[in-house]
């Protein structure tokens, strides 16, 4: 069997626009940057590490919750990288942690919420809303007719 | 100044008039400090749960800074009533970790 798709690692590079407008425009320029990135895809995650080799205990909750649902197609961005992004992405979705999670380009949450949709089933709701079918309703499904 | 445990419940009760707040100190399970609350306050009642943390961060936004790892529940009295019944404390929310060995 093949390995499942864990994500795909992005760089903000590939959104960088060049600027010479100094400190003050490479500022903006992230926050513009940022509100093109949490719409590109569907399911967006700012975590430390990859999904691969999440560094923190926390973003691997969320990338192994997503995993969980099936979700192997989703933009990952590592914080741990750029130093930038990691300060830019708490001021854009004004959320003082990481990880953080976009779905559709609206903020979803952190490693709380995440885990608190996952646990209540809200999360299998928000993912058919983006047109993604959770793992776990075809694991219910060989459940039941197991019997 | 370090941020204490005391002070974070404290500034909670006092702004978002919680009947209860439950603070853990994480930081010896992490490098930096760390807390996990449990917030119980009316005030939550209709929002969601996406609103209540931003309540809670708010709230928290001067020690947020000084803050590594933050970790947060927030029920309205009615879901704490119904917990309490069936003897659960905070102890017993499910922690991240339970992700690691997966």
């Amino acid at each position: 069997m093949g390995a499942t798709l864990s994500g795909f690692r992005m760089s903000r590079s590939s959104f960088r626009r060049c600027s010479s407008a100094g400190v003050l425009g490479s500022i903006s320029d992230l926050q513009k940057d940022l509100g093109e990135m949490v719409k590109k895809d569907k399911v967006v995650v700012f975590i430390k590490g990859t999904p691969a080799q999440p560094m923190c205990g926390f973003s691997n909750a969320v990338v192994q919750i997503l995993r969980m649902h099936g979700v192997d197609q989703y933009a990952s961005y590592n914080v741990l990288e750029d130093q930038e992004l990691r300060e830019g992405v708490k001021v854009f979705s004004n959320w003082p942690t990481i990880p953080q999670v976009y779905f559709n380009g609206e903020f979803v949450g952190g490693c709380d919420i995440l885990l608190q949709m996952h646990q209540n089933g809200d999360l299998v709701d928000e993912l058919k809303k983006l047109g993604i079918r959770s793992a776990l309703l075809d694991k219910r499904k060989n459940q039941d007719s197991g019997n | 100044m370090a941020v204490s445990a005391d002070h974070i419940r404290e500034k909670l009760i006092k702004e978002l008039e919680a009947v209860h707040v439950d603070v853990e100190d994480t930081s010896p399970e992490r490098c930096a400090a760390s807390f996990k609350v449990l917030v119980v306050s009316a005030q939550f009642e209709g929002k969601s749960l996406l609103q209540r943390h931003r309540m809670v961060n708010m709230c928290l936004a001067e020690e947020l800074k000084a803050i590594h790892a933050f970790e947060q529940k927030t029920l309205t009295p009615e879901h704490w009533d119904k917990m309490k019944q069936q003897d659960i404390h905070i102890s017993d929310m499910q922690p991240y970790f339970v992700f690691r060995n997966l």
